[in-house]
């Protein structure tokens, strides 16, 4: 499941590599908006949502790079809260979202108890309110995400904002199980996985495999579109390899 | 103080954060619920206030000024308290309270220094670890600032992001407690962010009020008719409006920065330009464009220099018990100047804009009680720079 920022570097090279992800045979794409204080996201997302909408990206960008794509995989928008309700408010969002083919969304910055709104926007228009579960999330509420998922729940990895590490918790498998003895949805797991045997490793424990800064992080070495693609597709293939083995 | 600890104010307010600071924000909500009714705490906090912070501030009566404005005029003199500003309040309460929860490490945000200089002192005082953020662009500019943090402890990170200003410092220092929450306390610097964050700065700034209004009742025997204060993220406004929300026959006016004009987009006049959204964890007024991307503010002083605003003013607002405007930096800068004059007090420049204000509005049907929120001496380069040029 790879993520993505939308217009970045430009919208061009974004069309390019949403169009990789589908060809490589990805499962899901989340697909980021850019937001200019991205609380969730570390160094390298932050940096792309800058650079996306110095580049002029807008919520059209995104709606349009989704729609490219969303007929072929799954799209999930990673939409930070402010900009949900800025654009004629949840309900409107939710239609421009459906509109664009989107399955589901993502508001990081939206825990449980502050979601109702936009969890009724987006359920009205037939999409998943996809919510968050962190490590120190306590046990209770655990279960109260859980009941509530759609789509899937996304577990996060790590203490701290998104972004490639050496290393995983210790403790992520335990709470990969709990979390999957309580939903009923699957389970994925981002923030953090930023190599091939870290998404074979995580793989072997959740449902899905998230892997964010590293693929942006390669679209925005690249230097063009088409090698943003390449960059991107091959990094995708080498997971997919190892996820298989 | 009783009752719950406020997590909204009417529609504003929130917890507006990722999932992981959840349990740290519901964990400071419970310790600072239990800690305000607490006789200890409250002992402690009272001492700290009388010996190290030099509370009670005076309630001075400006009588220069007064004549100049038309009525009667007392400033609260938070510039007297010690590190220069009100800040040091909040900052000396949050450190007592993160003592209270057994967190060894301490992390701000700072735009011109004053709130990290306060968090420096408070941390120096408890004995913690201090990490303040702040934009390289406002390391540039209040470099006295940055050597006096460094002297107090604290580690200054500098932030190279966005326009390299507050609104950084804040996203760079909520990004920290993501990652540290574990360890670590955030001591925001104003009554925004999320819940619990701006009704635990109002607490801990309210003192400012509930001291002007018994210094008030004692010397004039009846209560003023205006209450005036600058409005950044709006602690200290808060601070000294919230004893006063009971007396409907106070007025409350907030002055926020119009920097180069409420008509230009160089300004930093969330509640009198801004629209409702999200900014730093929760739902206030902020300046953003119509896509929902926050814009950067302008305003010569860099207190008031901020896209958001405090969820409580917003609610203020709404209902009518606060009225919000907003002055230039030009004014504010010739306020700067005559009150100097006038009374032989710098002001600091974000205290300058409400006393802008009371130059230009006076004659009001009583006397006035104006925040004069913090010195002017880190001003100083700042106001030759623009005044010279």
């Amino acid at each position: 499941m790879p993520y993505m920022m939308a217009g970045f570097p430009d919208p061009d090279s974004s069309l390019a590599i949403a169009e990789a992800y589908a060809a490589s045979g990805a499962d899901l794409i989340e697909l980021g908006i850019p937001f200019s204080d991205p609380l969730a996201d570390g160094p390298t997302i932050h940096a792309a949502a800058t650079t996306a909408l110095a580049a002029g990206a807008t919520m059209d960008t995104a709606m349009q790079v989704c729609e490219a794509v969303a007929n072929r995989v799954p799209v999930v928008l990673m939409v930070y809260a402010n900009m949900v309700l800025a654009n004629g408010g949840p309900a409107e969002f939710a239609a421009r979202a459906a509109a664009a083919g989107a399955a589901g969304a993502i508001v990081p910055d939206l825990p449980l108890g502050e979601d109702g709104e936009v969890r009724n926007g987006l359920s009205d228009a037939g999409l998943a309110r996809v919510p968050l579960l962190a490590p120190t999330t306590p046990g209770e509420r655990r279960g109260q995400i859980c009941a509530g998922a759609q789509g899937f729940v996304y577990v996060v990895s790590t203490v701290g904002t998104t972004g490639e590490r050496a290393q995983l918790p210790a403790g992520l498998t335990d709470l990969v199980a709990a979390v999957k003895a309580e939903a009923e949805v699957p389970v994925a797991v981002g923030f953090g996985i930023g190599t091939p045997e870290q998404a074979a490793h995580v793989g072997g424990i959740a449902d899905g495999v998230i892997i964010g800064s590293r693929l942006v992080r390669a679209a925005g070495e690249a230097g063009s579109a088409e090698a943003a693609a390449a960059a991107v597709g091959a990094f995708l293939n080498e997971t997919r390899v190892a996820l298989a083995g | 103080m009783t009752g719950t600890v406020e997590e909204r104010f009417g529609p504003y307010g929130g917890r507006y954060v990722p999932e992981t600071l959840i349990a740290a924000l519901d964990e400071l909500t419970a310790a600072w619920a239990e800690a305000r009714e607490d006789e200890e705490f409250r002992n402690q906090l009272g001492s700290l206030h009388r010996d190290f912070i030099g509370r009670p501030t005076p309630l001075y009566p400006a009588e220069r000024l007064s004549e100049r404005v038309g009525n009667t005029v007392y400033l609260k003199r938070e510039d007297l308290a010690h590190t220069g500003a009100h800040k040091i309040n909040n900052a000396i309460g949050q450190a007592l309270l993160t003592q209270r929860m057994g967190k060894p490490r301490v992390i701000a945000e700072t735009g011109a220094g004053q709130h990290g200089v306060a968090t420096a002192t408070a941390c120096a005082l408890f004995g913690l670890e201090c990490v303040v953020y702040m934009g390289t662009e406002d390391i540039r500019r209040q470099a006295p600032n940055v050597e006096r943090m460094r002297l107090l402890g604290a580690e200054v990170a500098p932030v190279d992001a966005g326009a390299r200003t507050l609104k950084e410092a804040v996203s760079a220092a909520i990004r920290d407690w993501v990652a540290n929450v574990e360890t670590t306390h955030y001591v925001i610097g104003s009554a925004v962010g999320p819940a619990p964050f701006p009704a635990l700065v109002r607490d801990l700034q309210r003192v400012i009020g509930d001291e002007a209004r018994e210094q008030a009742l004692a010397t004039e025997g009846a209560l003023p008719a205006r209450v005036i204060a600058c409005v950044g993220g709006g602690s200290n406004s808060i601070g000294i409006f919230t004893p006063f929300i009971e007396d409907a026959g106070v007025e409350l006016i907030g002055i926020e920065a119009a920097g180069e004009g409420l008509d230009t987009d160089r300004h930093g006049a969330s509640l009198g330009a801004g629209r409702t959204g999200v900014l730093h964890g929760s739902l206030s007024s902020v300046i953003a464009d119509a896509e929902g991307q926050i814009l950067e503010a302008h305003s010569v002083s860099a207190g008031l220099d901020y896209p958001g605003v405090g969820p409580e003013h917003a609610h203020l607002r709404d209902t009518g018990r606060a009225t919000y405007t907003a002055v230039t930096d030009v004014a504010a800068l010739a306020a700067f100047a005559e009150l100097s004059r006038l009374e032989g007090i710098i002001p600091a420049l974000e205290s300058a804009h409400a006393i802008a204000w009371l130059l230009e509005n006076g004659g009001s049907s009583g006397y006035d009680i104006l925040c004069l929120s913090g010195r002017g001496d880190k001003d100083l380069a700042e106001v030759l720079e623009k005044t010279s040029g």
